[in-house]
């Protein structure tokens, strides 16, 4: 319980990926909070990747780690911009109004 | 040691909670807010394991830039306004039992993985490459990441060009009735076009622009 160990940040890891997943299927207000979620799956991916590269003392976790922080800015970027553009045409990004590909 | 466990809980507990606000919570700004929250205590565990470039990368990536997007993309868009609460929807839906059952059943899968991490055999000795004690955590990433990874260092960097071409692409839009400069019709004016020598006859005038 006072050792803090690799299997600490894992769980921690796990706990927020899970967290994430939950806020993807669970959410029923807008698209936003999808995004969110999607966030915080990545966060979690972080976390894995950066305790391990510690308690293995190996540096390319954390080079990982950055490339997977370039491809979340990218995804937060795109993904706002096809909710600006849809929100622009329908005028709510509601996630129980957007059916149109029956799902 | 006990400080480090006191400071790992107290960020690791910060971090949960502020996870459950941001799927859990009513308004979509105080949801954004706990993400920058939730993204700070992580940079602090960052920053406390030793990864210190990473953590304040975190920082300035994802507080300075993600979140401000968020933010900006929650305010302008009006949609904080929609409070319905965290399962009622206006139309029946059955993806909530669904959603549920597909979480906890992660979750579980995970800790079993964690589990079975810690009582494994020893499948293979696992190198350790030690840190040189000389260098600081910046030092070393830019050690491998302009040597070893540079190919992945230029994809991001093409990645990122995507992303922005793409988001100017999406949410740009030609809008009508309004009067703008044409810079290529301006240099492009001769003398030919907008001046004319007119002979005027005494006494008789001129007339323009029939």
């Amino acid at each position: 319980m006072i050792e803090i160990g690799l299997g600490h940040y894992l769980t921690l890891g796990a706990i927020i990926f899970s967290l994430g997943t939950l806020g993807i299927f669970l959410n029923r207000k807008n698209v936003i909070v999808i995004l969110m979620s999607v966030e915080l799956i990545l966060l979690a991916v972080n976390i894995n990747l950066v305790s391990f590269s510690i308690y293995l003392q190996d540096i390319s976790g954390q080079i990982f780690t950055m490339l997977i922080l370039t491809v979340a800015a990218a995804e937060a970027a795109i993904g706002l911009a096809i909710i600006v553009a849809y929100y622009r045409n329908k005028g709510s990004i509601r996630v129980e109004e957007i059916d149109e590909m029956k799902g | 040691m006990i400080a480090h466990a006191l400071f790992f809980y107290f960020f690791s507990i910060i971090a949960i909670v502020s996870a459950i606000f941001v799927i859990a919570s009513r308004n979509t700004v105080h949801a954004v807010f706990f993400l920058i929250l939730d993204f700070i205590s992580i940079a602090c565990l960052f920053i406390m394991i030793g990864a210190e470039f990473l953590g304040m990368m975190m920082l300035i990536v994802y507080v300075g830039a993600v979140a401000v997007l968020f933010l900006f993309v929650v305010m302008l868009m009006n949609v904080t306004e929609q409070k319905l609460s965290w399962f009622r929807g206006s139309k029946k839906s059955n993806h909530i039992p669904t959603g549920l059952i597909v979480g906890s059943v992660i979750l579980l899968e995970l800790i079993i993985v964690v589990g079975g991490w810690k009582y494994r055999d020893t499948f293979s000795e696992t190198k350790f490459l030690s840190f040189d004690k000389d260098f600081t955590n910046t030092h070393l990433i830019g050690n491998v990441m302009y040597t070893e990874y540079i190919h992945l260092f230029q994809i991001s960097g093409i990645i990122l060009l995507l992303a922005m071409i793409g988001a100017i692409v999406l949410t740009f839009r030609k809008r009508e009735g309004i009067k703008t400069q044409s810079y290529f019709k301006q240099v492009s004016r001769e003398r030919d076009d907008s001046v004319e020598l007119i002979d005027v006859e005494f006494d008789k005038g001129v007339k323009l622009d029939d």
